[in-house]
């Protein structure tokens, strides 16, 4: 009986032992998930822990999530994609430095047919309002991510209060939202890289794109080493100073999928 | 070919893709952990509360079968807030970590593997209880015993436990944050995959798990038939 | 057989129980007296047979004096007042899922007996009882005989000084009976009070060595078998003996 106690305490310790994290250098950063599910992060994060020996465990979630976590203290860096939101956590004292770092862009995706017509619109006032006419089915995101916001304001600026049963609302991340419209045959707005690195499309098609406001900027935040002492503020500085280096710039340039460049970079 | 989930998911155990073994194994370890801890929690906590006769016994009864159907994301989202550096335990350094993901199992098992033992173990306690008192064996002193002899019941809810240790997705993904290489395993890689809209690629690392998890049941089956034989 | 000739020195020191003492024993069931009261003592080695007819509160009477039960008015004691060792064997025998060995060494550990002197106490009740050939066997794949036959080893490995039986042979075939009666001589042999109920009043009259009878809860009388089986006192036991049907 103590020999099987033993046995059993001894596996217990090496099983605790592996499952222990490494003790290499490494930061936790919070990012989203369409740079995670594009693909980005496979392409760069190599690149940069060859540069510094720094390995960087990416937490992708929605950008409401990242910024939670990262003023909890959970997250020693961020790169996210609002703007506003980036520059108010500035404000309020969670992050000392926000940088841009890329672009890409949104577009709006739809079924071939096309029943709202928006191939035809100009611009992406046109696009909404032409879908919101037609009273075509819409998945939005619904989950207060930078994409959702983004979708958000564009109804406002064509003009459109969202709502009726067209437009359903999904509380989902980006890929999620993408095989619900493929289901549906609903359009949907993306940002490109989920979109071009989408395997699921059916009869999806990209409808409209190019109008300056589906611009979609990243920035990168160093956080705030008052709020959260613990973090690893000197390893997170060399990410965030790379990231915006001619050598992160250029990684970020070399990311392609089926030959297209699917960020832009974009520091000063 | 490479559309049909078959295919996928016979490449993907052929190939002994690295990336895909530390998955597998990672999920392994932490789910099987998670029912080994909640088993030395559980166990002697469901056979106390069918021993013992309390004020509240009652209530507890009821809390460990509503817990058994606690969503994996509550758990998950109660653990984070105590990991969490804001939080209780934050000074630890747990979170995102396959000890996080243990720990947020344990939360979910621990109830199933509570509630189910104390049910078998009321059972047999009423066929045992006049031999029990005529051997002169304290409560205490009858644990034990009849966790010993619900042995071959106890390993059905032990698989019933780690089945839910193994399929949950909730909780692993929010303390674990499904870090590459780290912290992911079977249920978030397939919900990445979802997410990239790779569904066979997703349906083909299900049938991975669906695999795994019917080989370990079909050896715990064996191994419970064969002492079973022997013991009676 | 030295290690049985053995045990058999070592078992006729059992030390002599002490006198069991029921004054004014009362059990209940929802407002409804199911036994008593009833007062007795037993101070002998019996064998004492509780008899009467189904439901006249036999099982009950073993139960409150094995301690299983309490009584709900009056006291149930025993001389010097510390409880002797006691062993009970049920009418369905009671045995753990594990090997026919494993249960008379957890009856060991449970009653602290060391270590190292369970396996040669459990081994040689086994052989006294013809069940060595199956020490490895699953308790509970034995045959019903077997079974009884294993409760008794288990009680015998304890060396009771008192040992309660609870109807241990209405399930069983003529052949395992005997087995069962011997062993219950085997006991006496080295001993041990015997109490035990039974319903067959022709194996009452070849163990008993006092009656207790009862019959609607009461006791009736309390007396020498020969004075039972001869010459009755009370009017239910002139009836029970005389085989009519007794309430």
């Amino acid at each position: 009986m103590k020999k099987t106690l033993n046995l059993v305490l001894a596996g217990v310790t090496a099983m605790g032992l592996a499952l222990s994290a490494h003790a290499e250098d490494y930061i936790t950063l919070a990012s989203t998930t369409s740079t995670e599910n594009s693909g980005l992060f496979d392409s760069i994060l190599p690149k940069f822990e060859e540069a510094s020996g720094i390995a960087v465990r990416v937490v992708a979630v929605g950008t409401g999530q990242a910024f939670e976590l990262a003023r909890r203290g959970d997250a020693d860096s961020l790169l996210v994609h609002d703007t506003a939101g980036e520059k108010r956590f500035v404000e309020n004292g969670y992050a000392t430095e926000r940088a841009d770092v890329m672009y890409n862009d949104f577009v709006l995706i739809g079924p071939e047919s096309d029943p709202a017509d928006v191939r035809s619109a100009k611009t992406a006032a046109e696009a909404f309002a032409a879908i919101a006419n037609a009273e075509a089915p819409f998945t939005s995101r619904g989950d207060d991510s930078g994409t959702n916001r983004a979708e958000l304001r564009l109804w406002e600026n064509a003009g459109v209060e969202p709502g009726g049963d067209w437009y359903r609302e999904l509380g989902s991340g980006m890929g999620p939202t993408l095989n619900t419209a493929a289901a549906m045959d609903a359009y949907v707005m993306s940002d490109r890289a989920t979109w071009v690195a989408f395997g699921n499309r059916q009869n999806l098609t990209l409808v409209f794109e190019g109008d300056d406001v589906l611009f979609n900027q990243y920035g990168s935040l160093l956080l705030s080493e008052e709020k959260h002492p613990h973090l690893k503020h000197g390893l997170a500085t060399k990410w965030h100073n790379w990231l915006i280096s001619e050598d992160g710039q250029r990684a970020i340039a070399d990311f392609k999928v089926n030959g297209e460049q699917l960020f832009f970079p974009n520091a000063k | 070919m490479e559309n049909n989930a078959f295919y996928v998911a016979l490449s993907l155990l052929f190939s002994l893709d690295a990336a895909l073994f530390q998955i597998v194994m990672l999920s392994l370890q932490v789910s099987l952990l998670a029912v080994l801890i909640a088993a030395v929690l559980g166990f002697p906590l469901g056979a106390a509360v069918a021993l013992w006769r309390f004020p509240g016994r009652g209530g507890v009864i009821v809390m460990l079968n509503a817990l058994m159907g606690l969503p994996p994301v509550v758990a998950g989202l109660m653990v984070y807030l105590l990991l969490s550096r804001a939080g209780p335990l934050g000074e630890l350094g747990f979170l995102f970590t396959p000890g996080a993901m243990v720990i947020a199992q344990v939360v979910l098992v621990l109830p199933i593997l509570a509630a189910l033992s104390r049910q078998k173990v009321e059972e047999m306690l009423g066929e045992y209880r006049e031999q029990f008192v005529s051997l002169g064996m304290s409560r205490a002193r009858m644990m034990p015993t009849l966790l010993w002899d619900a042995r071959f019941a106890l390993l059905t809810v032990l698989l019933a436990g780690f089945g839910r240790a193994s399929a949950e997705v909730g909780a692993v993904m929010m303390v674990g944050g499904n870090i590459d290489g780290v912290t992911r395993v079977m249920t978030t890689a397939i919900v990445l995959e979802t997410g990239k809209g790779n569904l066979p690629l997703a349906l083909g690392l299900g049938i991975v798990l669906l695999t795994l998890v019917i080989l370990i049941n079909a050896g715990a089956y064996m191994v419970g038939e064969l002492t079973r034989r022997r013991t009676g | 057989m030295t290690s049985l000739s053995a045990s058999h020195r070592v078992s006729s020191t059992i030390a002599p129980p002490p006198a069991l003492r029921f004054e004014g024993v009362t059990f209940s069931h929802e407002d409804k007296v199911l036994l008593g009261p009833c007062s007795f003592t037993l101070d002998g080695i019996g064998p004492t047979l509780v008899m009467g007819p189904n439901g006249a509160g036999k099982s009950l009477l073993l139960r409150l004096a094995h301690g299983l039960l309490s009584p709900g008015q009056g006291k149930v004691s025993w001389s010097g007042g510390t409880p002797p060792r006691q062993a009970m064997v049920f009418q369905q025998p009671v045995l753990l899922r594990r090997s026919a060995v494993a249960n008379l060494i957890h009856a060991l550990a449970v009653n602290n007996v060391p270590r190292r002197e369970r396996g040669k106490l459990a081994l040689g009740a086994l052989e006294r009882f013809g069940l060595a050939a199956c020490a490895k066997t699953p308790a509970r794949l034995l045959s019903g005989g077997q079974q009884q036959r294993l409760t008794l080893a288990r009680a015998w490995a304890l060396s009771p000084q008192v040992l309660f039986l609870d109807e241990p042979t209405s399930a069983l075939d003529p052949a395992a009976i005997k087995a069962v009666e011997t062993a219950v001589h085997d006991f006496h042999q080295r001993g041990t009070r015997i109490v035990m109920t039974t319903h067959d009043i022709h194996q009452a009259r070849r163990l008993a060595g006092d009656v207790l009878f009862l019959s609607g809860g009461k006791l009736r009388e309390h007396t020498p078998a020969e004075t039972f089986f001869n010459q009755p006192v009370s009017p239910q036991a002139q009836a029970f003996v005389a085989g009519e049907l007794v309430e």
